[in-house]
């Protein structure tokens, strides 16, 4: 620990110039900023309290189901929370949080360039996240949605509550994910530096980029299908009710054509950031790099043909299901290829149990059994009696939310030096990763078990038999609560107070690392020029690339 | 065995084959995963143990896979996915093929209980009677918004949609209760949307609705009072041949196999219907009340599109009573075999 943090800001290792001071330090100067490193950690401060407000309402909505009857809340309430908590977590947390958050802030660094390809735009999808926030917000506080976050037709165009605001704002946070997904595919093309071909690019940026097609190719289907709702209830258009020749599962098959690639959306950034901090923490090449870069193409592409095992007790004939069920398990060979390969990678590593490394063991652990789980789910006897009960709602938790928020928290250790310059406590750091994942798996081991049992979603009250499992898991969410609070703490405080981390603490061959840290404005004070692969760890492996004069101006200076 | 891992798994009770050989999938699905994930979690704990980091200036050797590497790491977890689903969708496919010999039961979801109408009476609310052994089909439909029907102890689930009917079917073997639970989401009173499945040994059972219906009798054939209202019928059958004369359908479709503006009802239930586009379809109870609803989508080769859409004049119920109707105007045996050409067809006039 560092005892004076203004002695620290001269200490060697601290980019005396970095984003974080110049060109200016002023509140004006972060929200006019072009400079993406400023975007991204905008987004990771804005996720960060999304993800707060989301886990308050899972908290209240685990103390709800404490006990079988009403317990703080009345039922119109929980109907709420539990939408609220969907549509928070999802559309305000999970899907950008990892893409525009650490996307933004890495994926130039990691191309040797200087920004994104569209600077001005970039900032403008931080702004209609905002906006997007906004409206929603305004939408839970007068009225609150209780559809769940699927707005399943015909009850979301019948219900009391206020559906519209939220609609809308899912609406308009879609075009902030869709701009940065254009950004980001645009800026991979057009603004690598010289050398780096696209079998150098780090992992990382491969799995972001088959995130950014899948969000400019599904989220237009998804704006229009909840325009459809809002017109729908707004004119009385008889588009999804059958009451007036409308066809409610078609909005079904409309919604689960984006939310299915959605998971996606969460789970390939995920899985970018393990790749990066498998190699990092085992100081060895990936195994397969092809394998992992082309399975992340693969998910992308094969997500996009899932969607209807979502509808596996809606009616549809067998054949269809039985062609989405075959599909869905396509998704679980692209991603046994990635555990497969992330665990040969630690095969003759020298693996450094910090706690990046930690997150990537919890990582593991729900992406293996979350996706086991997916599959059993997708063998379609077994689906019949999972659907819509608490097995299904363990399983994407796993994998969905176990899987991103491991990955996120991994990413926030691995790269707070990168952000910041400063360290994180180790110690603490590995006994809040403890918690978090301990505390991870009594929520929802409970909630597999309750789903077996037959205990359906979105009960506010349930039979006496289901009461020892829900128990179990409120006291889970606890451990876990306690877990991301320590977590939130000394994150807090290490960006204050933080011992001076260096450019390089994890002695790391990723490719963020050849700049100083905190990165200077442009990122690279001379272009880098690349002759080899990222995480390349032999003693062959050359040093720092070489550098050639930069080019043009900076764009956001 | 089968016990022991059913009370690991927290499983309810089995009371169906179905259920069982379900649970049997279960059982296997689960004990590969965890062989599965057993086997990559003991290979990562051994790296962490035999390649933690000894000096912070570890230089570590290139490795990159062979293709024999990748092709296992795809071939693995293919064999067994492949294998689970030869086993699973066989058992779905099941599921949606209810015997010929079934007996049906009309279930209608709103908001916020379950009502079972069997054809010839009686109807109930929230309970629902079978007999054991003896295999049910379930017509299932909603009033209002989509609700699913869920038989936890069996294994069967099915949501109920507005404006259409599914089905599902089970045969029940051990006679007990067994809960029913709604499980799609429908508004506030979700989680109170529960019902009850008794399996009645088959003797009791045809006791109770004979008794119900000797009841009902009763009270059609009492005379009515002064200015009391006629309750109709409360066969399903009776009520569809009310609600078909009420609402103009027999002004184009004959119960007698007479060609009219419309195909007539007689032997329709079951007929493989040839229409317009080429295709073929057979007469169920899904096509029925789709042709009901929205009877351009599938219109019989040699008729003009002109019925209008029923969609908002006929309640779910009143739909149900014409479909059963429909259904009693079968001449063949019950089930017999691949269904007959068109009467209209090879029997121009009166059959």
């Amino acid at each position: 620990m560092n005892p004076s943090p203004h002695a620290s800001e001269l200490a060697e290792g601290y980019a005396p110039r970095n984003y974080l001071n110049s060109p200016a330090t002023g509140l004006a100067s972060w929200l006019d900023t072009r400079d993406h490193k400023r975007i991204g950690v905008m987004f990771l401060v804005a996720t960060t309290i999304a993800l707060m407000l989301g886990g308050i309402f899972a908290l209240i909505i685990r103390v709800e189901l404490l006990t079988p009857g009403p317990t703080v809340v009345d039922a119109m309430t929980y109907n709420r929370l539990f939408t609220l908590h969907g549509v928070v977590m999802i559309f305000l947390f999970m899907i950008p949080a990892i893409p525009s958050g650490f996307g933004n802030f890495l994926l130039p660094l990691m191309l040797g360039a200087k920004d994104v390809a569209f600077p001005r735009l970039n900032l403008l999808s931080f702004y209609l996240y905002l906006a997007g926030a906004a409206v929603a917000l305004y939408g839970m506080v007068h009225g609150g949605a209780d559809t769940g976050w699927t707005f399943y037709t015909p009850y979301s165009t019948t219900t009391v509550t206020k559906v519209v605001p939220i609609l809308l704002g899912a609406f308009i946070l879609g075009f902030s994910s869709i701009l940065t997904g254009l950004n980001f595919i645009v800026t991979t093309h057009t603004m690598r530096a010289p050398g780096l071909t696209w079998g150098r690019l780090p992992l990382f940026v491969w799995s972001i980029y088959a995130t950014s097609v899948i969000q400019i190719l599904a989220t237009p289907v998804l704006g229009m299908t909840l325009l459809l709702v809002a017109v729908e209830r707004a004119f009385g258009w008889g588009i999804f009710d059958p009451a007036r020749g409308g066809d409610p599962v078609l909005f079904q098959h409309f919604f689960w054509f984006y939310s299915h690639p959605a998971v996606y959306i969460m789970v390939l950034p995920a899985m970018a950031v393990i790749s990066e901090v498998v190699c990092a923490f085992s100081r060895k090449n990936i195994f397969g790099y092809k394998a992992v870069a082309y399975s992340s193409l693969g998910i992308a592409f094969v997500g996009f043909f899932t969607w209807g095992h979502h509808l596996f007790t809606s009616g549809q004939s067998p054949l269809t299901g039985g062609v989405f069920g075959i599909l869905s398990m396509f998704v679980g060979i692209f991603t046994a290829i990635k555990v497969f390969n992330w665990t040969a990678t630690l095969y003759r590593g020298s693996i450094s149990f910090r706690t990046p490394f930690a997150y990537f063991v919890g990582f593991l652990f729900f992406l293996v059994f979350g996706g086991m789980t997916g599959i059993a789910l997708a063998t379609m006897s077994l689906d019949v009696h999972w659907h819509d009960t608490y097995f299904v709602v363990a399983h994407f938790h796993f994998i969905m939310v176990g899987a991103t928020m491991m990955a996120f928290l991994a990413a926030l250790h691995y790269w707070l030096p990168k952000i910041s310059g400063r360290m994180y406590p180790e110690g603490w750091g590995l006994v809040a990763a403890v918690m978090v994942v301990l505390g991870f798996n009594f929520t929802f081991i409970p909630q597999f078990l309750l789903g077996n049992e037959g205990m359906p979603r979105r009960y506010y009250a349930y039979p006496e038999r289901f009461w020892p499992l829900n128990v179990a898991s409120t006291a889970g969410a606890s451990v876990l609560a306690i877990g991301l609070f320590i977590v939130l703490v000394y994150v807090l405080v290490a960006l204050k107070w933080g011992p001076i981390a260096g450019p390089n603490p994890w002695r790391s061959r990723g490719f963020e690392w050849d700049t100083p840290s905190p990165p200077p404005p442009e990122n690279y004070e001379t272009t880098p020029v690349y002759t080899h692969g990222p995480h390349e760890y032999d003693e062959h492996a050359p040093g720092v690339p070489a550098g050639v004069p930069p080019s043009p101006e900076p764009r956001h200076v | 065995m089968n016990d022991l891992l059913r009370r690991i798994l927290f499983l309810p009770p089995q009371a169906s084959e179905y259920a069982r050989q379900v649970d049997a999938l279960h059982y296997f699905v689960i004990l590969t995963t965890m062989v599965g994930a057993a086997g990559v979690f003991a290979a990562a704990l051994y790296f962490f143990v035999r390649y933690r980091r000894r000096s912070d200036s570890d230089v570590t050797p290139h490795v990159a896979p062979r293709f024999v590497h990748e092709l296992l790491f795809v071939g693995g977890p293919l064999a067994l996915f492949v294998l689970w689903f030869a086993i699973g969708y066989p058992q779905y496919v099941r599921l949606s093929l209810p015997p010929k010999d079934a007996m049906d039961v009309y279930v209608q979801g709103k908001q916020w209980m379950w009502k079972f109408a069997y054809p010839g009476g009686p109807n109930a609310i929230d309970t629902l009677r079978v007999p054991a052994g003896r295999p049910v089909r379930l017509l299932i439909t909603s009033r209002d918004v989509i609700h699913s029907f869920f038989v936890p102890a069996l294994r069967v689930k099915q949501d109920a949609l507005p404006g259409r009917y599914t089905q599902t079917w089970f045969t029940a073997d051990r006679p007990g209760r067994y809960e029913i639970f709604c499980t799609e989401y429908c508004g506030l009173s979700h989680s109170s949307m529960l019902g009850q499945l008794v399996v009645m040994p088959p003797a009791e059972f045809d006791q109770w609705i004979a008794e119900q219906r000797r009841g009902l009798e009763v009270a059609q054939d009492s005379t009515p009072r002064p200015g009391e209202r006629v309750l109709p019928a409360s066969s399903l059958v009776d009520e569809g041949r009310r609600v078909a004369a009420e609402q103009g359908c027999l002004k184009c479709h004959s119960v007698d196999g007479t060609r009219h503006v419309g195909p007539t009802w007689s032997d329709l239930y079951g007929r493989d219907e040839r229409l317009a586009t080429g295709k073929t379809v057979q007469a169920d109870e899904a096509y029925l009340t789709k042709s009901m609803m929205d009877p351009a989508a599938d219109v019989v080769a040699g008729y003009q599109n002109v019925m209008p859409t029923y969609q908002g004049r006929l309640s779910p119920p009143e739909a149900a009573a014409i479909v059963e109707f429909i259904k009693s105007l079968r001449t063949s045996a019950l089930g017999a075999g691949p269904s007959e050409p068109p009467a209209y067809e090879s029997v121009p006039a009166r059959k």
